[in-house]
């Protein structure tokens, strides 16, 4: 055996190795954390704006988003309390709302659930119990509420906002940030032609229950949207997630508590 | 031909990994929807090739022979990692298209086979280089195949818009299948027919010829 094959030889070998090659990718995970954390920010800051309305990725660039986004307030709120979480809240459930970020907590026993599978009408399996949500006021008054939804299309997990209007009834806008729909066909959800059809129509039926639809063929009136032709189970997988997400379970009662009394923390 | 000059340049046509060697096949189908992503994509293979053959080559005499593979696959990984992690930060929108692709370069063929069969016999800078040109061998196919798929799948190059889509108000029908990963097998097999038209060395001999078929009255 040569003295490179020995027994002590391969063993220094690995045991450098293991150090040499832990240390740079430790290193640069350490040192490039800031950066790709602002990167993760920036980007979800950019799919709120764009859900509502308020950034084009065609003209407009990142300089932006920092500017527009300073008039949202970013809220947490309890799923199954139904309430506005209010700093003390925060505290106690060591939420810190700059660093919060609820994609990451999605398996967290203490910040989400499994969901029972007959309620599980989006088909996501779990969801976060304490989402985030981002609200416009201007004068006391709201003018915009975005929240975030996501639910099972064709092939994985939608994720997006839907942007309402002060009244908690009213769209204005939707955006898929994340999808893995076929390409030229489900991932069409994302397409602005198809996402103008959204602005204006009204969610809530006259006894309060959730009333839009996205249907198939020609959608007509304030409650129906016009399906993708092509993508039938993405077009059902984003009608469940409608009637999941502003459903009774999900944020229905929240939104109802804003459109009676407006925005109030629990303090 | 100097030697260097050699080892940068057969990898693109006289020995290229994608087209003769039939390495590396999985990301050029998966990651060729959009000619940008595609760029990003293979700078970083070429980086991860050319890195992980220079280290591996540096310490060749020092390896012992049964953990080769293992000390091989312990760099490339690090390598890819390290890479990942610098798209995060730099680049965040398309390492967010490229998802899992990155991560994906540690199983891909080109880098091992290279570190194996080139970096393990040969000094630190030919291996370097060799790394360098096996990269642009593999890039030089992807960037043919993604600039098919983004131009008649999306009408645009790079993202500018040049043959203008019905959707929106121009003449061309896109072509889904081209935005599909089956579309890249076919752009490869036209590629490979391509090259081995030019040079016919390359045409492998017949692994076997089929009887020919039988005639009617074979029947009776």
């Amino acid at each position: 055996m040569s003295s490179k094959d020995s027994t002590k030889r391969t063993l220094i070998v690995a045991f450098s190795l293991c150090v040499v090659c832990s240390i740079i990718v430790s290193g640069t995970a350490v040192i490039l954390k800031p950066m790709q954390d602002a990167n993760r920010i920036l980007d979800r800051n950019k799919n709120i704006l764009s859900a509502a309305g308020l950034f084009d990725s065609q003209q407009d660039g990142d300089e932006v988003v920092a500017e527009r986004f300073s008039q949202f307030s970013t809220y947490v709120i309890d799923l199954n309390e139904q309430r506005v979480l209010g700093e003390e809240q925060l505290e106690q459930l060591q939420i810190d709302i700059d660093g919060y970020d609820q994609r990451l907590v999605i398996n967290d026993p203490n910040y989400s659930e499994a969901l029972e599978r007959q309620k599980d009408i989006a088909n996501i399996k779990r969801r976060v119990i304490y989402p985030m949500i981002y609200v416009v006021t201007e004068n006391q008054e709201i003018e915009t509420i975005v929240v975030p939804v996501s639910g099972y299309g064709l092939w994985g997990i939608l994720y997006g906002f839907l942007a309402l209007e002060g009244d908690a009834n009213t769209v204005k806008g939707l955006a898929f940030y994340e999808l893995k729909e076929t390409p030229g066909l489900g991932a069409e959800v994302s397409n602005p032609r198809w996402t103008a059809l959204w602005p204006g129509k009204k969610i809530y039926d006259e006894v309060g229950e959730v009333g839009l639809r996205v249907i198939k063929g020609q959608g007509s009136g304030d409650y129906q949207i016009d399906g993708l032709s092509g993508a039938t189970l993405t077009t059902r997988g984003v009608d469940n997630l409608i009637q999941y997400w502003l459903g009774d379970d999900a944020y229905g009662p929240i939104l109802a508590q804003l459109r009676e009394t407006g925005l109030q923390t629990n303090d | 031909m100097s030697s260097v000059k050699q080892i940068l340049l057969t990898p693109l046509f006289e020995n290229n990994p994608i087209a003769l060697q039939i390495l590396g096949v999985c990301s050029a189908l998966a990651v060729t929807t959009q000619l940008s992503v595609t760029l990003v994509m293979c700078v970083a293979l070429t980086t991860v090739t050319a890195f992980s053959n220079l280290f591996i080559s540096m310490i060749r005499n020092q390896m012992p022979s049964s953990i080769r593979i293992i000390v091989q696959m312990t760099i490339i990984a690090s390598l890819v990692i390290a890479v990942d992690q610098f798209l995060q930060a730099f680049a965040y929108e398309i390492s967010k298209n490229l998802s899992v692709f990155v991560g994906l370069i540690i199983t891909n063929c080109i880098v091992m086979g290279r570190a194996e069969a080139f970096a393990m016999k040969n000094p630190p800078v030919l291996s370097f280089l060799d790394g360098i040109g096996n990269g642009m061998g593999y890039s030089l196919v992807l960037i043919v195949v993604a600039s098919v798929r983004e131009l008649f799948g999306s009408g645009s190059l790079l993202g500018f818009q040049i043959l203008p889509l019905i959707e929106n108000g121009g003449w061309y029908q896109a072509n889904g299948l081209m935005l599909l990963s089956p579309s890249a097998f076919f752009i490869i097999g036209f590629f490979i027919w391509a090259v081995r038209s030019v040079k016919k060395d390359q045409v492998e001999a017949r692994e076997f010829r089929m009887a020919s078929q039988s005639t009617p009255d074979g029947a009776f």
